[in-house]
């Protein structure tokens, strides 16, 4: 079971299994950190906002035409010179990425529809314009964002390999090394265990040996005792027997 | 890939490809501009059902690699959709390629090339 997927080579032992248990919790709190799946989120929340904004300033384009009572886009598109609206580009520092932000801004003192919808619609128009101003610093910001993931594209692969590394390599492998030591510890606990059951029953095989042999010893020194005592007395009987048969010399 | 910081000063427009409602629309933010005669450029281009997809091309062309004053440029993405494999294979940083939905035809982030990178970028 511990033998199924690489590992590291480490003794069993409880030190290493704590070093393994400590470094798993890192992997796995670094994998956590780097697998930011806000910028894909940030992404596409952005999108989705842009996508109602635009929305919001079509319909109020369909007032303006409704409004003005025909089509105003050639107009616009003819009188439309100079940028009213425009971004400035800045650079941003994130963690040693030099990474563009766009900032919008309005120019002063140009017009270029000033005089669309004089005759009627004014008010529309002018509410349009408002609209898609809003609705283009909506886009702008966006193609901040955008950016900022297009040049970050590089960094995010390498950080993404490394993501994949401590996923699908580190973490598997410091797992299985706490699995092989879990059960090479387990394995030591039951020899350990079935050695002091030998070690003990011997012991009481031992001890009751002993018991048996200082027994019979006992048993075997009785009855000789016993024996010797009945010699004895039979000696003594022969002995108080023989009293008469020879004379006690001094 | 990454562009200096002289180059990108100088980018302060956002150039639109997009249908007639779009371009209006944008160009009433006042993003629109036209360059200097003699040669007076616009930043804008009105797509239409008769429009050729060499000429969206020749503008996304001008508007991405000729021009140096664009910031963001903006398309619409039916009209992305016409020129798919130019959008998914452009990759520079500026400038910033943005598909935005267009009123007959809403947002569909599936189609979208940045999103489809990002979403290839995190195994989705």
């Amino acid at each position: 079971m511990s033998g199924s997927g690489a590992r590291e080579a480490v003794f069993a032992t409880r030190q290493s299994l704590g070093l393994m248990k400590s470094k798993l919790k890192g992997a796995q709190t670094g994998h956590d950190l780097l697998k930011r799946k806000k910028i894909t989120r940030r992404i596409d929340e952005a999108k989705r906002k842009m996508g109602r904004v635009m929305q919001i300033a079509a319909f109020s384009l369909a007032e303006v035409t409704y409004a003005v009572g025909g089509d105003i886009g050639y107009q616009i598109q003819e009188s439309a010179k100079n940028a009213r609206f425009r971004v400035r580009t800045k650079q941003e520092n994130v963690s040693g990425v030099l990474l563009p932000q766009f900032e919008s801004y309005m120019t002063e003192g140009n017009n270029d529809f000033g005089l669309t919808g004089l005759g009627k619609g004014g008010q529309q128009v002018q509410r349009c314009r408002e609209t898609y101003a809003r609705a283009v610093e909506t886009l702008v910001e966006l193609a901040s964002l955008q950016t900022a993931f297009v040049i970050l594209d590089e960094v995010i692969k390498v950080v993404n390999r490394r993501v994949n590394a401590i996923e699908h390599v580190i973490i598997p492998r410091t797992e299985n090394t706490i699995k092989y030591i879990n059960s090479e510890l387990d394995e030591l606990d039951r020899e350990e265990f079935y050695r002091l059951k030998k070690v003990s029953g011997k012991k009481q095989r031992d001890a009751a040996a002993e018991e048996k042999l200082r027994a019979d010893k006992k048993t075997a020194v009785d009855e000789k005792e016993k024996e010797n005592k009945a010699v004895h007395e039979a000696e003594t009987k022969d002995l108080l027997g023989d009293q008469d048969n020879e004379d006690v010399i001094f | 890939m990454a562009a200096s910081g002289t180059q990108s000063k100088d980018r302060q427009f956002l150039a639109v490809i997009g249908d007639e409602d779009s371009v209006t629309g944008l160009l009433l933010a006042g993003v629109g501009h036209v360059t200097q005669p003699p040669d007076s450029q616009k930043n804008f281009l009105v797509v239409d059902a008769k429009t050729e997809t060499s000429a969206i091309e020749a503008a996304f062309d001008r508007f991405t690699t000729e021009r140096k004053d664009i910031a963001i440029l903006l398309i619409n993405q039916h009209i992305a959709e016409r020129i798919r494999h130019r959008v998914d294979t452009y990759t520079a940083a500026f400038p910033a390629l943005l598909e935005i939905p267009s009123k007959d035809h809403p947002y569909d982030p599936e189609k979208d090339s940045v999103l489809k990178r990002v979403r290839r970028l995190f195994g989705e």
